[in-house]
């Protein structure tokens, strides 16, 4: 009969083979260190440092730049005072995010769903219609937009011919272009996530939810929705995010106007020349994101438990 | 018996597809299934018997015909608003719901009260014996347990029909004869009509009240498993529900000329050409001097255990299989190749249509 148990040998290079075994995971800690730990810890350090005369920062320790991020300096009375127009930027940002998301789900869910119940070979097609657009540059399609709906552009020109509007709608450099721009520009990103679980939800479940007296509604409620919840968090983030730090598209739709956090973050660093409050901001940044998406991922598991 | 149909069929028709390439799924069907009886559907795959299922349930609507319910109309009812639920071939539970919420989930649709459902799901769980499990995913239960919840499920809103796909096919034999004792039992106690599918006829002449049995989208012949074994109707329905003989004869009266020559008494009168057919275990063997008996040679020999088959063939080379008991020694004096005679047990010889 054959000894199971291992001899002392073997389990000596068992644990040998443990204790070093996080040499195999060397690489990856050299690449998150270079590429995510370092230059975050650069931007904190920045973040309290002090201002220089022509952008980039002097070695003094300074809290100007978090303070910077809720009050300015008046340079008269060299008091300081409610930065209102920051609030005004982070408030915008929030509401067009969020705005921007919702729009894409109540878009996206019914994309995802038509595409998810097509035969393999249309599914195929429509799917990589939907991807085309990320073949495009950003910016490219950020301005096919710009000449869509600006003052002269194609849809005011059309509504005018039929003669629904007399004068041209002020769209151009409004939230509404930039909300327009940003669901356009991230909608994909909500449909793809959405499309592989509704792809892996068992459509058999329809009938046995109208079999026991579900309407349609509810089915939709009480069974589809919680079933590919996974699919819906992951298009939120995937929209949320990168609208909550979005610079093309309020920089060429808003028109630098209707500033959002990246903008406004690029001016620190750019015309603003204030190295600090930038990186502040930037740092701000990141830590609402991660503690929204906190909130968002522990509330839509939490639902579930009750659900 | 004189209780009112809970299910009516009326001339039911359901085509797929349209022009050369349409399947007609059910084609010309008429049952009446019974208040609180066990009602199986049997038949080989791709008979129909699915799709007469949903068309009950209210998954599809009939190309032609009506379905009845409780003498009702209820052909273009959506399945949310009929008293009827399924145990699906899959079981299709709900994977995010636990147990105990996969079971309530008809009530709660139906807006039940509260301590209702409560009370109700409790005593499902406890009729399929699944108490401790209440709290689970259905991820996490046995096959036979998911199928327990399914039952469990279509059951809890107490409807008028319980439609069963193929709900067994799934589970391994043991667990599938468990399962057909249990079925069996929740059906009479609940004393809801259960329309069952199959294609295993052995678990339909088990459970049934009565079977109807289906090929090619026709109902080929309703009835009691006894009155169907016994008397099939025709070559497909004798053929498909256990073993049998056929034979070609030419009858007059209560006598039939078999094509070897020999003649065998009807129990029923008939004239012409027909087909007879004789189940193997009223064939007997018979010593050659009986009256009556027909000379035949063996052909080959099959033990099955307490049974054997013995193959014959009469003087005109026609097969005829014999089961007979196995003798304590496991052989007979049976061989290969030897003479022997056989009888037909009385009016056990039948004629069926083509
Ligand atoms: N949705 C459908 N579309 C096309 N043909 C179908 C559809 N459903 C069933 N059929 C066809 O109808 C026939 C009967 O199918 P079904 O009722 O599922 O048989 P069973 O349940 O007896 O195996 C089969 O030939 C099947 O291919
Ligand atoms: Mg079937």
């Amino acid at each position: 009969m054959a000894d199971i148990h291992m001899s002392a040998a073997e389990a000596a290079q068992i644990k040998t083979s443990a204790r070093h075994g996080w040499l195999l995971s060397l690489p990856a800690l050299v690449v998150l260190a270079a590429a995510a730990v370092g230059p975050l810890l650069i931007v904190v350090v920045y973040s309290f440092l002090e201002a220089g005369k022509h952008g980039n920062v002097v070695g003094n320790f300074s809290t100007d730049g978090w303070r910077g991020i809720l009050w300015t300096k008046d340079i008269f009375t060299d008091s300081y005072v409610l930065a209102d127009a920051h609030l005004t930027i982070f408030w915008r940002s929030i509401k067009l995010s969020f705005l921007t998301t919702m729009t894409t789900f109540v878009v996206g869910f019914p994309t995802a769903w038509f595409i998810a119940t097509r035969p393999p070979k249309a599914r195929a097609l429509w799917l990589f219609l939907i991807t085309i657009p990320f073949w495009t540059n950003l910016l490219i399609r950020t301005y096919a937009i710009n000449e869509v709906i600006r003052a002269e552009g194609l849809l005011n020109l059309a509504l005018m011919k039929v003669g629904v509007i007399s004068e041209p709608l002020k769209l151009i450099y409004t939230d509404i272009a930039v909300f327009v721009g940003m669901t356009y520009v991230y909608l994909p990103l909500m449909v793809l996530p959405l499309f592989a679980a509704i792809d892996r939800f068992d459509l058999r479940l329809l009938e046995a939810g109208y079999d026991l007296y579900a309407s349609r509604w509810q089915v939709l409620r009480r069974i589809v929705l919680p079933i590919v919840k996974p699919g819906i968090i992951a298009g939120s983030i995937l929209v949320f995010v990168p609208s909550l730090g979005a610079y093309v598209t309020p920089r060429v739709l808003g028109g630098g106007k209707q500033m959002m956090i990246g903008n406004l973050i690029e001016l620190q660093f750019l015309a603003g020349k204030n190295w600090p409050l930038g990186a502040a901001l930037s740092m701000t940044l990141l830590v609402v994101v991660t503690i929204a998406l906190l909130f968002y991922v522990r509330a839509a598991n939490g639902e579930k438990s009750h659900g | 018996m004189t209780a009112k149909n809970a299910i009516e069929a009326r001339n039911v028709v359901k085509a797929f597809g349209q022009g050369d390439t349409a399947v007609r799924a059910l084609d010309d069907v008429s049952v009446e299934i019974r208040q609180g009886e066990f009602f199986t559907l049997l038949g080989p795959s791709g008979c129909g018997k699915t799709t007469l299922l949903r068309l009950i349930a209210g998954f599809e609507m009939p190309t032609d015909g009506l379905i009845l319910l409780d003498g009702q109309d209820i052909t273009y009812l959506p399945p949310n608003k009929r008293p009827v639920n399924t145990v699906f071939q899959s079981y299709a539970l709900f994977p995010h719901l636990t147990v105990a919420q996969n079971i309530s989930f008809g009530l709660e649709m139906m807006g039940k009260p509260r301590a209702e459902i409560a009370a109700r799901t409790e005593k499902m769980l406890a009729l399929v014996k699944l108490e401790a499990m209440a709290g689970r995913k259905t991820s996490q239960l046995s096959g036979g347990q998911q199928q327990r919840v399914a039952l469990a499920r279509a059951l809890a809103p107490q409807p008028k029909v319980l439609l069963l796909d193929e709900p067994l096919s799934a589970l391994d034999l043991k667990l599938r004869q468990a399962m057909q004792i249990e079925l069996k039992r929740l059906q009479q106690e609940t004393g809801i009509t259960f329309v069952f599918v199959t294609h295993d006829q052995e678990e339909a002449l088990t459970m049934s009240d009565r079977i109807g049995v289906m090929s090619n989208g026709k109902l080929q012949q309703v009835g009691t498993a006894k009155e169907i074994y016994t008397t099939p109707k025709n070559r497909f329905v004798a053929s498909f529900i256990g073993e049998t003989n056929f034979l070609a004869a030419k009858a007059d009266g209560t006598k039939a000329r078999l094509a070897s020559g020999d003649v065998v008494d009807l129990a029923v009168p008939v004239s012409g050409d027909v087909t007879l057919t004789v189940r193997p275990e009223q064939v007997r063997l018979a010593s050659a001097n009986e009256p009556g008996a027909l000379p035949a040679t063996i052909t080959n020999l099959v033990y099955f255990g307490t049974d054997t088959h013995v193959h014959l063939a009469l003087s005109d080379g026609t097969e005829v299989t014999a089961r007979v008991q196995s003798p304590a020694t496991g052989d007979a004096g049976l061989e290969k190749g030897a003479k022997a005679a056989i009888r037909f047990a009385p009016g056990a010889v039948q004629v069926v249509g083509d």
